[in-house]
């Protein structure tokens, strides 16, 4: 089936089976390996990107669904060489430690901030009870959701980088 | 020229330049690797776990679309060798051959039958489907004490036993420390549990991949591997291949926990399929195929008889070990229980011990190490074993604790076991924690509990632990029939524009060598922590190692960095001297700048670096090189301790635990770079709490495992954790010179005894005085209602 997808900003139009996962779309189609895959029962959140302004676990989503759709995966998130508030709070809290959730749970980070913008511990906990860490114990990226929520509050920063409605869900979409 | 002097870098909280990478998706996964005219491997896995293959049909999967070849076990027989054991721990310990791909006969589900080589992945997955093989099912050896009974069948009948070897200490006979039994027929009271170390699976967050690209003669590596080393030596001893005519490469490894401490037959079989196609290939596993057949960890069974005086002083412990193998030797499988064997005395100084362990074969997947490897067994059985004796007596079982310990005043300390312990200080550690932890107060509200009858119950948890790191005395190892050293390499090359390399042999995964070694080289040289760039994981661009496990690599590898840097600093000192017309011995070095003592005649050695580059003016019969290497060995383990305090609430009703408050204080020495201390500790905690509460691989009685995918394995997630406060002391190691300790590890040993004795304390008057791990609510309600029938 042909598909036209764009993924972080690039319209691409490709032939793709119908059984082909989005996550294989992406890493094997597009080389857009930054977006991985944990594990097969949808559990570990590792593959998660944003489908049309939602995070999605793109293991649990195929190519064709994707088709017509907006994409955004971990590649997509700096702008003009700045990282995502979300990315730079993950560095400045030492939220990762091998990094392979990593990717999965900055997307995830974004999405629960579209939908609470000012999350205490617990909210963030539920949050990215999706998501997968081996390494981290999950402390200091809970930390940094919570540094990022600040910075990203309205008036904290460039508007692009603001939680204000939804805008986080379109964050790197074009 | 004139450089600042750079701030002390060790022990700042500098933010990781790992990062960068792994922040963005530009990461180095095995699995992200492409290569012109790349095949694509899947294996066929027997789903049963012992039985003779009577047939394999391969005739669909030959002409599948996409399919170039299957190959199966009978196929490689002649060049698939046998996957090597280095720890042969005793000289009649039975070993069976040990094939990548079954030939005959499978000993456990999951074990790879056959290969499948395709243009695609999917085309690959599609074809190993087809694969049709006949199974004589045998039958299966599931449990150790079954297993090591007389009569019972037998996994490799070949070997006429189920029993791998049998490997003791006796502090009597060793010279260490008295006689077990007499210290146990004279006890005044006697402490005898059973204790039951579940099996988990290390399951790190990247699942394993490699890629093999044959050039001609040469074969090239990518696996996702914690020893890029080491498998390069086994590949060639395994496989017959010339030593220099293999590289491997470990690039970004997303994680390992002693569970890509291995020689896989994933690594083998790709190498070979390889090698036979003329063409590169790679085999990336699912996550059920890494739950299968990935070694597991833990799964012993300890019987404890613990000897002591009515006032609480212990007298004597004698343990004996059951240790499930599973089907087959892998890389160091026997010798986990043995790195246990000297921690069973933990932070106490009685004077008689004993340990037997009998490793036992099973038809399950075999077990290797997993993060702590041998010692939270023995760390969980002494802290539990200290609580029970603390209740027996009626004693607070902190006061337990301090009357046996080893006290600060004491050290260095030769224990039961012969080890000398050279530091610590048990009494700081606990200071520091009970304060944090409010004991007196949470003390208080468990009398107030108890009192009303409430049906959420409070528990105190203790763990005052202490480990051996740095696993590396090669003398030691030796000792213990280990099959290779424990020293570990390093190498710093001086580039002419002052900017600094150093190559390491201890690779990472996650746990930021790059950003440590880096503030080490920078206080060493005295250059900014920018201008370092560490090299690690490629067997060419950093040719000897011994590689990332036991909480070694700070221990060992980062002190053969600091020995390869004062040798750059003692060439450049001769430099300086030359160059400033003065002796060796009028030089000051501090901050990177080599000073004329009592002069303001000053040059940096960026200056030097590029002087040296130059070669115009160096002392007559010098290279002109500042470069260096060296490899550190040194004469004893580490010692870091700790004290960790769990407080759990239990509902008696459902019997869910929460933990409410943790705590802990660890000593791991002097701190390179506390931000990666504490997400050390953060991590470890979670696996060693999750083995208290969650995780254990379960098999059914056919030998299924029916725990293998992250649906059926209960990995913590974020609401499944509380948060930790995290506190250290500071009690520098007294055999390197940085006076480190290692971290690595110490969070998962410490962890799971303080949460069991917290659950068992809120319980304990119910008459509960043992909980099986994990700790789920159905087990702690069955206790609870076992016990609370008086």
């Amino acid at each position: 089936m042909r598909i036209t997808v764009n993924v972080d900003g690039t319209t691409y139009t490709d032939d793709v089976e119908p059984r082909l996962l989005l996550v294989h779309y992406l890493r094997e189609r597009l080389g857009k390996v930054g977006t991985v895959v944990g594990c097969d029962t949808s559990n570990c959140g590792a593959c998660t990107v944003h489908l049309d302004g939602h995070s999605v676990k793109s293991c649990s989503v195929l190519a064709v669904q994707a088709d017509g759709g907006e994409v955004t995966t971990i590649e997509g998130i700096a702008r003009d060489g700045q990282l995502h508030p979300v990315q730079q709070a993950f560095h400045d809290n030492h939220a990762l430690q091998c990094g392979f959730c990593t990717p999965g749970m900055i997307m995830q980070s974004i999405d629960l901030l579209a939908d609470h913008p000012d999350p205490d511990e617990t909210e963030i906990r539920h949050g990215i009870e999706g998501n997968l860490c081996r390494c981290t114990g999950y402390q200091n990226i809970v930390r940094a959701v919570r540094q990022a929520a600040q910075q990203m509050r309205p008036g904290a920063g460039p508007a692009a980088e603001q939680i204000s409605d939804r805008a986080a869900h379109t964050v790197g979409g074009e | 020229m004139t450089s600042t002097i750079p701030d002390q870098e060790i022990g700042r909280a500098r933010l990781r330049k790992e990062d960068a990478r792994l922040i963005t998706g530009r990461t180095r996964w095995t699995d992200n690797l492409v290569l012109n005219g790349m095949l694509h491997l899947a294996m066929v896995r027997s789903p049963v776990a012992h039985a003779r293959i009577t047939n394999i049909d391969t005739s669909t999967a030959r002409s599948m679309p996409g399919v170039l070849a299957v190959y199966t076990g009978a196929d490689l027989a002649d060049e698939q060798g046998s996957l090597p054991c280095a720890w042969v721990i005793t000289p009649d310990m039975k070993a069976p051959p040990a094939p990548s791909l079954a030939t005959g006969t499978v000993h456990f589900a999951g074990e790879a039958v056959a290969v499948v080589v395709a243009r695609t992945a999917y085309e690959a997955a599609d074809a190993a489907s087809t694969v049709d093989v006949d199974y004589a099912e045998l039958p299966v050896v599931l449990d150790m004490p079954t297993a090591v009974a007389d009569g019972a069948d037998l996994v490799h009948p070949d070997l006429g036993t189920n029993i791998s070897a049998v490997w003791a200490f006796d502090s009597g006979e060793a010279g260490t420390g008295g006689d077990v039994e007499e210290a146990i027929a004279a006890a005044e009271v006697l402490i005898e549990r059973t204790y039951r170390q579940q099996r988990l699976v290390p399951a790190f967050m990247e699942p394993r991949s490699v890629v093999v690209d044959p050039t001609g003669e040469q074969f090239t590596m990518w696996s996702a591997t914690q020893i890029p080393h080491i498998l390069r030596l086994m590949l060639a001893l395994t496989l017959g291949v010339p030593e220099h005519k293999v590289r491997v490469i470990a690039p970004d490894v997303g994680g390992g926990f002693g569970g890509k401490l291995q020689v896989t037959p994933e690594e083998v079989i790709t190498f070979l399929v390889a090698r036979r196609m003329g063409k590169p290939a790679k085999y990336t596993e699912s996550r059920t195929e890494s739950v299968q057949s990935a070694h597991h960890g833990r799964d012993q069974i300890q019987k404890l008889t613990l000897a002591a005086r009515r006032d609480g002083t212990v007298t004597g412990l004698k343990v004996e070990l059951l240790a499930d193998m599973g089907a087959y030797l892998r890389l160091v499988t026997p010798g986990v229980p043995i790195l246990g064997a000297f921690m069973f005395g933990g932070v106490y100084k009685f004077p008689a011990y004993k340990f037997v362990c009998t490793n036992v074969f099973t038809n399950k997947t075999p077990t290797d190490a997993y993060r702590g490897a041998g010692r939270p067994e023995a760390t969980f059985a002494i802290e539990r074993m200290m609580d029970e004796l603390a209740a027996e007596l009626g004693i607070d079982p902190m006061a337990v604790r301090e009357r046996n310990w080893i006290k600060h005043e004491e050290f260095p300390f030769v224990t039961v076991c012969g080890l000398t312990f050279d530091s610590g200080n048990y009494e700081a550690a606990t200071t520091r924690a009970t304060e944090l932890f409010d004991y007196d107060g949470l003390r208080a509200e468990q009398a107030r509990r108890r009192a009303s009858g409430d049906p959420v119950q409070l528990g105190v948890g203790i763990s005052t632990f202490t480990e051996m790191c740095g696993i590396a005395p090669s003398r030691v190892l030796g000792s213990l029939n280990y099959g290779a050293g424990g020293w570990e390499h390093a190498a710093i090359r001086m580039l002419p524009s002052g900017k600094v390399e150093v190559v390491t042999g201890s690779s990472a995964h996650g746990q930021g060598h790059e950003t440590a070694w880096s503030q080490i080289v920078a206080d060493q040289l005295g250059v900014p922590f920018e201008d370092v760039e560490i090299i690690h994981g490629d067997t060419q661009s950093s040719p000897k190692g011994l590689d990332t496990y036991g909480s070694r690599s700070l221990t060992v590898g980062a002190i053969a960095v600091v020995k390869a840097a004062d040798k750059v600093v003692a060439k450049a000192r001769m430099v300086a001297a030359h160059l400033l017309e003065c002796a060796e011995s009028d030089l000051d070095f501090a901050g990177g700048s080599f000073t004329v003592r009592g002069t303001e005649t000053s040059t940096t050695i960026q200056d030097i670096s590029l002087a040296v580059f130059a070669a115009h003016n160096l002392p007559d019969g010098m290279e002109p090189s500042l470069d260096s290497d060296a490899t550190f060995d040194p004469e004893n383990f580490s010692f870091p301790h700790g004290t960790h305090l769990c407080a759990a609430e239990v509902d008696t009703e459902t019997g869910r635990v929460r933990i409410r408050s943790y705590v802990c204080v660890d000593d791991v020495g002097k701190v390179v770079n506390p931000l990666i201390v504490d997400g050390q500790v953060h991590g470890g905690l979670a696996q060693g709490i999750a083995q208290a509460l969650y995780e254990e691989a379960v098999h059914d009685e056919s030998g299924t495992l029916t725990t293998a995918s992250f649906a059926d394995y209960l990995l913590p997630s974020a609401v499944d954790l509380p948060s930790f406060t995290t506190d250290r002391t500071e009690t520098p190691a007294t055999t390197n010179p940085l006076g480190v300790k290692g971290v690595g590890e110490a969070g998962t040993i410490a962890s799971t005894p303080a949460v069991v004795n917290a659950i068992v304390d809120a319980v304990r008057h119910l008459g509960v005085t043992d909980i099986e791990m994990p700790c789920t609510p159905m087990r702690v309600w069955r206790a609870i209602n076992a016990g609370g029938a008086k």
